[in-house]
C-alpha cells in the first residue's frame, strides 16, 4: 500500500510581480485514427480497436488488422492490465512538459496482451495490477492514465490526475442560471465538491424568491447579479469577477413547449434565443478570452466551461421544437468555442439532458433528470475529465440513437415519439 | 385643421413663455425614469406573452465597425420604463378611433396636470386605493379639476427601487392605485385626458382582483383616455398649475410607447 499522497496546496493568493504561466499544451498532432480515440475518450468511454477474425485488440489505432487485413471494430476493452515499466521524465523537449516534470510514465500490459504507455497515478508501483483509464489531455487529445486504486481517497490529491480532469476542489465556479432549480442544486454540489468560491448568477433581483434566499444562505456561495440577455449585464460582471472564474457553468434553460407553425410567435422565440444563444455569445465575448489567458494558472487554473444543453440539440423534437432549435444554435457555439478555446488549457464540456423535473416540462411523462441528478453527473463529469456528457435514460437512449442512425431518430421524433 | 390667424395675445403667451423658461421662471422637470436595462417590468404568469425590458447592443464605439461614431441599437417593450398607455392597449379601448400612438390626436399630449397626493396613505399601505372621497377632499383643498386635464397619483413610490418597487409576494403585486369608482369619477364628472402613476401600472398591484379587473385600464381605456405609469418626480409638481408633456413615439398601430414626459412648474 502506497503512502497516502500529501494534499494539494491550497492556492495562494497570486504574485503581482509575477507573470502568469502561459497556457501551453502537449502535443496537437494525431492522426485521425488517433483522433478516433480521442472522440472514445471525450465520451467517457474505454473503448479500443478489436478485430473479430483474430480476436485481437488492436494498438495503436490501424487502418486494418495487421495479421488479417480484415475491418477493425471500435469496442469496449478490459481496461485491466499490469504495469510492466515506469519512468520519470526529468526534462522534456515539449514545452508542456518541460514546465511540469518530474513526470511519471510506464508501460501497461493490458489483459489483451496488447502494451499501451500512459500517465501514472502517483500510487502505481512496477507489477501492480491497474486500471486503465481513457483521458482528454490539455490539448484534447487522447492518454491513459494507469491507477492502481481508482477508490482511494486521496486519489484526487494526484497533480498528474489533476492535469486531465477539471476538478472543483479550490476553485471558483460560475454558476449562470443560479435561480433555477438545477442553478441551486449545482451551487450545493460545487461546493460538496471543494470549490473555493460558487459565483451564483442571478437575473432580476428585483424579483425575490426562495431561491435566491437558499443561495444566500449556503456557504462559500456568493450571489451575484448576472443577467444573461443584457450585454452590460455580462459585462459589468466579467469586469468584477473574470479574471476568477475558473470552471464556468452555463445552465440557462428557458424551457417553454410549442414549434414553428404551432409556438408562441416571434416575441416568445426572441426571447428564448436572447436567452440561450445569444446569452452564450455575451459569456463568450466577455468571459471567454479571459479563462482562455488562465488555462495554466497553478492549482486554480481556469479549466472548463460547462454547457447545459438539450439533448433534442441533435434532433427536433417538435413538441418543444422551438426550444430543441435555440438548443440546437447553442451547441454550434459551443462546438465554435472549443475550437476557440484549443490550446488553451481550458475544456468546452457539453452536458446533455432530455427533460427535466421542472415546471415547463409538467407534461411530459417520466423519466425526467432530478436538478440533484443533473448537479451530481456534472461533478462527475468534471472528475472524469469528460467532453460530452449525457444524463438520464432518455439523454443516452437520444444519443444512442443519434449515433445509430440520425435519419432515423429524427423520423421518429418527427412521428411523434420522444 | 384650417389655418386660422393667431390672436396677438396667445402670440404674446408663447412668447412670455419661452422668456420665463429661459430665466427659469417657469421650471421644466423631468417626470421619467432612465431607460435602464435594470428597471423593473410588469410581470405577469409566465405562460402569458411578456414585455421585453430595455436592451442596448453597441453597433460600434470608434472603432473598427465605424471609426469615428458611438451607436447603439436599442430593444424594448412598448411598456417599459416610463411610458404611455394608448387606449388600444386594452380590450375596451380596442375598436375605438384614433386609438393607438400614431393616430391619437396631439392635441391632447399637453395639458394641465392636478396632482393628488397621496404618499402617506401609500406608506401606510402598500394596497392603498384611492377612492372617490380622497378626490373630492383634494378638490376641497385645491378647487374642482377642470375638464380635459391630466391627473397624476403621487405615492413615493418612484423613489423605491428594484425589489420594493415592484413589491412581488407570493400572491402577486402589491403597490397602491385608483379603485374602479375613482377611475369611472375622474373620467365620467370630470371628463380627464388621461391617468398617471408612479408605480408600474396604472392599476394597483393587486388590480387584477378588482371588479372590474385592472379598473384603470378597462375603464380609462374603454373612454379612448390615456395611461401614463412608472413616473418619477411628482413630488415636484404642485397639487394644480402644473403643464404636462407627454408624447409617445409615433409607432405604427402602437398600443403604447416609452417617453420623456415633462412638466412645466411655475
Amino acid at each position: 500500500m502506497a503512502d497516502p499522497l500529501q494534499p494539494l496546496p491550497e492556492p495562494v493568493r497570486k504574485d503581482p510581480q509575477k507573470k502568469t504561466r502561459s497556457a501551453l499544451v502537449p502535443p496537437l498532432a494525431r492522426s485521425r485514427l488517433g483522433m478516433r480515440l480521442g472522440a472514445q475518450a471525450a465520451r467517457g468511454r474505454f473503448h479500443l480497436q478489436h478485430c473479430d477474425s483474430c480476436e485481437f485488440i488492436v494498438w495503436p489505432p490501424r487502418e486494418a488488422c495487421p495479421s488479417c487485413l480484415s475491418d477493425l471494430q471500435w469496442r469496449a476493452a478490459d481496461p485491466h492490465g499490469r504495469l510492466i515499466a515506469e519512468t520519470t521524465l526529468e526534462t522534456s523537449p515539449e514545452l508542456y512538459f518541460r514546465e511540469r516534470v518530474p513526470w511519471r510514465v510506464g508501460t501497461v500490459k493490458l489483459a489483451s496482451g496488447v502494451p499501451v504507455m500512459a500517465h501514472l497515478h502517483a500510487h502505481c508501483r512496477v507489477g501492480d495490477r491497474v486500471e486503465l483509464r481513457l483521458f482528454l489531455d490539455k490539448a484534447d487529445r487522447a492518454v491513459f492514465m494507469a491507477f492502481a486504486d481508482t477508490n482511494s481517497p486521496d486519489l484526487r490529491e494526484d497533480i498528474q490526475l489533476r492535469e486531465l480532469t477539471n476538478d472543483p476542489r479550490h476553485r471558483r465556479v460560475l454558476i449562470t442560471d443560479a435561480r433555477s432549480p438545477a442553478g441551486v442544486a449545482l451551487a450545493a454540489a460545487m461546493t460538496d465538491a471543494g470549490a473555493k468560491t460558487v459565483f451564483a448568477g442571478v437575473a432580476e433581483s428585483w424579483k425575490r424568491d426562495a431561491a435566491i434566499e437558499r443561495l444566500e444562505g449556503m456557504n462559500r456561495v456568493s450571489v451575484v447579479p448576472l443577467d444573461l440577455t443584457d450585454t452590460r449585464s455580462v459585462e459589468e460582471l466579467c469586469g468584477e469577477i473574470g479574471g476568477k472564474v475558473d470552471i464556468l457553468v452555463h445552465n440557462a434553460e428557458h424551457v417553454r413547449p410549442g414549434g414553428v407553425m404551432t409556438g408562441r410567435g416571434i416575441a416568445d422565440a426572441k426571447q428564448l434565443h436572447d436567452k440561450l444563444v445569444f446569452g452564450f455569445m455575451r459569456l463568450a465575448e466577455n468571459f471567454g478570452p479571459v479563462m482562455r489567458s488562465r488555462g495554466a494558472d497553478g492549482v486554480n487554473s481556469a479549466t472548463a466551461w460547462v454547457n447545459l444543453l438539450s439533448v433534442y440539440a441533435h434532433a427536433n423534437w417538435p413538441a418543444y421544437g422551438q426550444h430543441s432549435a435555440a438548443h440546437a444554435a447553442a451547441l454550434s457555439l459551443a462546438q465554435c468555442l472549443r475550437g476557440e478555446m484549443l490550446g488553451s488549457g481550458v475544456r468546452v464540456i457539453n452536458t446533455f439532458a432530455g427533460p427535466l423535473e421542472q415546471d415547463w416540462h409538467d407534461s411530459v411523462l417520466p423519466p425526467k433528470v432530478t436538478p440533484e441528478r443533473l448537479a451530481r453527473d456534472i461533478v462527475a463529469g468534471l472528475l472524469a475529465g469528460q467532453q460530452d456528457l449525457y444524463i438520464g435514460d432518455v439523454a443516452r437512449d437520444v444519443a444512442e440513437r443519434f449515433e445509430d442512425d440520425a435519419k432515423l431518430l429524427e423520423m421518429e421524433l418527427a412521428g411523434g415519439g420522444q | 385643421m384650417t389655418s386660422k390667424k393667431p390672436q396677438a395675445d396667445t402670440i404674446r403667451l408663447l412668447a412670455d413663455l419661452a422668456t420665463n423658461l429661459v430665466s427659469g421662471d417657469v421650471q421644466v422637470v423631468d417626470l421619467t425614469h432612465r431607460l435602464d436595462p435594470d428597471f423593473p417590468i410588469i410581470v405577469l404568469p409566465p405562460e402569458f406573452g411578456q414585455c421585453a425590458p430595455f436592451r442596448m447592443e453597441e453597433i460600434s464605439r470608434y472603432d473598427e465597425r465605424g471609426p469615428a461614431w458611438h451607436w447603439h441599437n436599442i430593444s424594448l417593450g412598448e411598456h417599459a420604463g416610463t411610458h404611455f398607455d394608448a387606449p388600444i392597449h386594452w380590450i375596451s379601448g380596442r375598436d375605438l378611433p384614433n386609438n393607438t400612438t400614431d393616430t391619437l390626436p396631439v392635441q391632447k399630449l399637453v395639458g394641465q396636470v392636478c396632482v393628488i397626493d397621496c404618499e402617506a396613505e401609500s406608506d401606510a399601505d402598500d394596497d392603498y386605493e384611492m377612492n372617490v372621497a380622497k378626490i373630492t377632499a383634494f378638490e376641497a383643498a385645491h378647487g374642482m379639476i377642470p375638464p380635459q386635464s391630466w391627473v397624476l397619483m403621487r405615492t413615493g413610490w418612484s423613489r423605491r427601487s428594484g425589489a420594493d418597487y415592484i413589491n412581488l409576494q407570493a400572491d402577486g403585486a402589491h403597490s397602491p392605485g385608483p379603485d374602479a369608482a375613482a377611475i369611472r369619477f375622474l373620467v365620467e364628472e370630470r371628463d380627464i385626458i388621461g391617468f398617471g402613476t408612479e408605480t408600474v401600472g396604472t392599476d394597483s398591484g393587486q388590480g387584477a382582483h378588482s371588479d372590474p379587473p385592472y379598473p384603470a385600464h378597462y375603464i380609462l381605456h374603454g373612454a379612448g383616455r390615456y395611461g401614463l405609469q412608472c413616473l418619477a418626480n411628482l413630488d415636484k409638481l404642485p397639487p394644480t398649475g402644473a403643464v404636462l408633456f407627454a408624447a409617445p413615439l409615433k409607432i405604427r398601430q402602437g398600443t403604447g410607447s416609452p417617453l420623456r414626459a415633462l412638466a412645466l412648474v411655475p
